[in-house]
């Protein structure tokens, strides 16, 4: 965090000097271990083991925060007795099908709960990454669920958890990861003793977590010891993730992503969605408690925004318009289509896959074969200009003169020569003032697709086509101004906000949305920063002017609350756990809940409310369930269903590993995403044959002083003349032992690629003793490129392609690699290099890993075998 | 210039007497510095904004001079940074007012093998023909059992964690009106 978020980390400090102890967990001594009280080194890829290690160590010494468990999360409620678990399946769980390697999840719900007919079966929800529906909401649960406060019954989710955690013993977390048992032992210790009713502890995470096979686990471990410890929704607590763009955020609530619409609506699939009923009947599923009950409000005021005046409820507000899904439509399915010649043109805007998507040779040869190509960007970036100078001319891969690819280079605006809002880690949305003119050509994004669409209308006016009613009935008429006719970015923030038709009053609240067409809304979640017709994500009234919430400094969705699911924060009866931690009650002279920051809950429900037996949408949640997007309003400790890798987390070894698992038969995740593609050769693991070949494990990261692929930071002088040069830390015994010299040469070698950096030897990457055997790890950054002003290899382009089964994010925090002396050759010989090691590890024809490998008992695997 | 005023003139006299010890405000000041106003002060106009790189959000405040950035600075009103920025941020004006920057459109033609130049408009037209030459070469109305499929996956596009809330709206709205479904940004990786 010091590295990556420094202004983010002086809160860390701050919380330091107030007597907050600081765990830093990374596979590299960083500025953040130096920052620390302790830092625990891990071998990179076994997160879940440690975390799984910390779970084990609350639950047998039950130092749970016993009552908020009880009434905030699902630990009392009973799975059904068709549920069997990793314990007895060798590290699988119950229901996986081998012939599609996905797990019909009917086995995990709750005990007395119907399967849900409306979800789509476990591949179509791999293929369309339905797990990150799931960032605003829980998957949907129907019904009521049987429950048992005394947390006793066996099948009650406390004690399966319990079972499922009780090999991740503190012996087990140093074979695994490589952490000693004091180490472990120290953060059990912290973490447990600073939770409860008057203290909270904090989960900070970034992409070490999510660029994983099994990345959506990782997080829910985290999310699992931070439910039983009490840490969610109050203040000081959470689960918080670090996110590395201005508005990676607000690009996922407003997403550029295929399978997501605006406020986390699913992308039409073929199949399911068919109609408009079924489009919004597979989000509401009648019956559901919840705030996603009222799914058809949120999808009919998007159509509406999309199709305006077109949009009516006789033609079902033009759903027939909706491109429908069919599959995996992500950016690496799109790469291996276009090496194959399926796509023709391709647009970036201000994304760099050259160097910052794994499998860089892959990203480049694919847009080597397109029809045309458009860049956005503030700087000619090496996806601009792979035709010209990519590492693929040297090896005569990529010869210009053959190349058809026509490529658009158009130069964008920068953040001060345009406005309009970003959305940062927090969930806030703050505005940007316009401080001059861009030069020359360059132009908002804004302007391009505004102008994009109009040129292209004006195309299609007279066109009687069927397929073009949906760009020509499309709501595009944004007021513009200036020279260059800039079009009004707060006239598309209204929209976003949603207004009332007949009126244009601009709505304050998604509660005032209607589902008949009389109001608009671009995206329900954000309805209210343009409440009262004021620009409320410009609000700038100075911190020390404001309480530490701060609550007039931008805008926070959903309705400008600073913690989510805040009502966790008070007890079940409404009051503040404790007078150190209070933050948001129950007002009972008022009747109405109050506090420091927005109540995350109807205003004025009482802590008593109980809802009718057969009560759905939002009247279903009880007074005292604080998780309002979750089906059963409870924090949820088990998944009984949406998570595709399984109810609970489970260390499995990444895809690319030296290591056997030594927790469980199966090695990595059954569920993987994987993509059989000529280009797309893999690594052998255990139990396959010749992992030696690939020996080290390897991980990267940033430098401060860069950023992502380097297309805003190698071209910036001050940041160039910091980080000057591409380079490879090594400890001293790995460097001893292959002969590697302090800033000499070195290349890593994968059956993808080799990469050459200058050596660094220091001991911030220490050897790791793993199930009785040295590991060693080697740490790269990965910003380096062949353009701007600083060049060198790219980190990236040593990684394949293997995807979390959720979300469809690629496994590029950790593989394994051969590292050698001196730089890597040129030309055919570094084509012949990489060959040679396929040959070697037996990877020339493909053999990909088996997806499941329960069968193959070893000795270091599985403890009941 | 008296023995006194020269006197008066040697910092480290200033520093031992006055109200600056350890000599790194008033006492350390020559006649060449003490006529010098920060940029900021001298500025038209001042925006408020918001660093570009990563998604801590600080606060940044561009002064502007002569309609050119003269300078950017951390926000102190800023709740989240408290006016402080990092390396990147505190970057942010070489990186508007790079060198490097493209201003220009730029061209590559099938097989070319150096950029050219192309007016804006001629560009923006090129590449609206080209958009409906794909769509219409890799349109699918229906899928096998005739359920609607509306779409092309003749397109593709990357990127938008860099970019405007209202910016990524737009975008969304146009491809998917378009048919286009392919659309991906940084989340994904
Ligand atoms: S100044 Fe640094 S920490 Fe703050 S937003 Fe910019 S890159 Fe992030």
């Amino acid at each position: 965090m010091a590295e990556a978020h420094p202004v983010g980390f002086q809160w860390v400090m701050e919380a330091k000097r107030r007597g907050a102890k600081v765990f830093h967990v990374d596979p590299r001594f960083t500025r953040t271990s130096a920052l620390a009280d302790s830092y625990l080194p891990i071998r990179a890829g076994t997160d879940i083991a440690l975390l799984g290690g910390v779970v084990r160590y609350i639950l047998d010494n039950e130092l749970d925060f016993r009552e908020y468990v009880v009434a905030y999360t699902n630990a009392a409620t009973i799975v059904t007795e068709e549920y069997a678990d990793t314990e007895d399946m060798h590290g699988l769980f119950s229901g996986f099908n081998d012939d599609n390697a996905t797990y019909d999840q009917a086995s995990w719900r709750y005990e007395g709960h119907s399967q849900n007919r409306t979800t789509r079966d476990s591949e179509t929800q791999r293929e369309t990454a339905a797990g990150l529906e799931n960032e605003s909401h829980g998957a949907p649960v129907g019904g009521e669920t049987e429950r048992d406060e005394t947390l006793q019954h066996p099948r009650c989710v406390y004690q399966i958890l319990k079972r499922h955690f009780a090999r991740y013993t503190p012996e087990m977390v140093e074979r695994v990861c490589g952490i000693p048992q004091e180490k472990f032992f120290e953060l059990a210790r912290a973490w447990t003793e600073n939770s409860g009713r008057d203290r909270t502890g904090m989960l900070v995470y970034s992409v070490g977590w999510t660029q994983h096979s099994v990345g959506v686990q990782y997080i829910r471990t985290g999310a699992i010891i931070q439910l039983l410890l009490g840490n969610v929704g109050r203040p000081g607590g959470g689960v918080m993730a670090l996110r590395g763009h201005a508005s990676i955020q607000g690009s996922t609530d407003i997403p550029t992503l295929f399978n997501l619409l605006p406020g986390y609506l699913p992308m039409p699939h073929h199949a399911n969605h068919p109609t408009l009923d079924e489009w919004v009947n597979s989000i509401a599923h009648p019956g559901q408690k919840g705030f996603w009950g009222n799914a058809r409000t949120y999808g009919v005021n998007l159509l509406k925004a999309y199709w305006g005046d077109a949009a009516t409820a006789d033609n079902d507000y033009c759903y027939g318009y909706m491109p429908r899904m069919t599959g995996d439509h992500g950016t690496y399915q799109q790469v291996l289509d276009m090496i194959d010649g399926k796509i023709k043109g391709y647009f970036l805007l201000g994304q760099n896959p050259a160097v910052g998507s794994a499998h860089g040779r892959a990203q480049r040869l694919g847009m080597a074969n397109l029809d045309w190509l458009v860049v956005r960007d503030l700087f000619m970036i090496e996806s601009a200009t792979f035709w010209q100078n990519a590492p693929e001319i040297e090896t005569g891969e990529i010869v210009p003169e053959r190349c058809r690819t026509e490529v658009f280079f158009l130069p964008a605006a920068s953040h001060v020569e345009k406005e309009g809002t970003f959305t940062q880690t927090q969930r806030l949305l703050q505005w940007r003032e316009k401080a001059v003119e861009p030069p020359g050509d360059a132009r908002s994004e804004l302007w391009f697709f505004y102008h994009l669409g109009r040129v292209i209308r004006e195309r299609l006016a007279t066109s009687t086509k069927p397929r073009d009613r949906a760009l020509l009935d499309l709501a595009w008429d944004y007021p513009t101004h200036g020279p260059t006719a800039e079009p009004s970015a707060e006239a598309v923030l209204r929209e976003i906000n949603g207004y009332d038709v007949a009126t244009g009053r601009p709505l304050a609240s998604f509660t005032e949305m209607k589902d008949d067409g009389t109001t608009v809304g671009g995206c329900w979640i954000y309805t209210g920063v343009y409440a009262d017709g004021v620009n409320q994500a410009a609000r700038r009234k100075p911190g020390s002017e404001q309480s530490l919430v701060a609550p007039e400094w931008g805008w926070a969705w959903p309705a400008n609350r600073r913690i989510l699911y805040n009502r966790a924060s008070a007890d079940p009866d409404g009051n503040p756990w404790s007078e150190r931690k209070r933050y948001v009650w129950w007002d009972a002279d008022k009747s109405e809940w109050t506090g420091y920051d927005v109540p995350d809950f109807e205003k004025t429900k009482p802590p008593s409310y109980r809802p009718a037996h057969d009560a759905s949408g939002v009247a279903g949640i009880a007074g005292d369930d604080p998780f309002i997007l979750q089906g059963d309003g409870k924090g949820w400790l088990y998944a009984p269903t949406g998570v595709l890798d399984g109810p609970m987390p489970t260390h499995y070894e990444p895809v690319e590993s030296p290591v056997r698992n030594p927790l469980y038969r199966q090695q990595a995740n059954p569920t993987r995403k994987v993509y059989t593609h000529p280009i797309n050769t893999l690594n052998p693991s255990p139990p396959q044959e010749h992992s030696q070949v690939f020996p080290y494990v390897f991980t990267v990261s940033r430098l401060t002083e860069h950023h992502t692929a380097g297309g805003m930071s190698r071209t910036v002088s001050p940041l160039a003349e910091l980080q000057p040069e591409m380079f490879v830390e090594v400890s001293p015994e790995l460097a001893a032992l292959r002969g590697l010299s302090h800033l000499g040469w070195a290349h890593l070698v994968t059956s993808r690629a080799a990469v050459e950096a200058k050596v660094l030897v220091t001991d911030r990457v220490t050897p790791l003793r793993v199930d009785g055997r040295i590991i060693h790890q080697l740490w790269l950054p990965y910003h380096f490129g062949y353009e701007g002003l600083v060049t060198g290899d790219s980190a990236n382009d040593l990684f394949g392609i293997t995807l979390d089964p959720n979300v469809l994010i690629q496994e590029s925090k950790v593989g394994t690699c051969d590292v050698r002396p001196g730089p890597r050759p040129r030309g055919q010989d570094l084509v012949d290099l990489v060959i040679d090691y396929r040959r070697r590890s037996g990877n020339l024809v493909h053999r990909y890993p088996p997806m499941v490998t329960t069968d193959v008992a070893d000795s270091s695997s599985d403890q009941e075998a | 210039m008296g023995v006194r005023s020269w006197f008066e003139g040697w910092p480290v006299y200033r520093q031992l007497t006055g109200t600056d010890p350890l000599g790194r405000g008033a006492a350390a000041k020559s006649d060449g510095s003490r006529a010098l106003t920060a940029r900021t002060d001298t500025a038209d106009s001042m925006a408020r904004s918001v660093c570009p790189y990563c998604a801590v959000g600080c606060g940044q405040r561009v002064f502007v001079k002569d309609g050119q950035v003269s300078q950017i600075e951390g926000d102190p009103d800023s709740p989240i940074s408290r006016g402080r920025l990092c390396p990147k941020g505190a970057a942010s004006k070489s990186l508007v007012t790079s060198p490097l920057r493209q201003t220009m459109v730029r061209y590559r033609r099938p097989y070319g093998t150096e950029w050219e130049d192309l007016d804006l408009d001629t560009a923006l037209n090129m590449i609206a023909d080209r958009v409906l030459a794909a769509r219409d070469e890799t349109w699918e109305d229906v899928d096998a059992e005739g359920r609607p499929l509306n779409r092309t996956l003749g397109i593709s596009s990357l990127g938008g964690a860099t970019l405007d809330n209202e910016e990524n709206y737009l975008i969304k709205k146009l491809f998917t009106a378009m048919g286009a479904l392919q659309i991906e940004n940084q989340a994904r990786i």
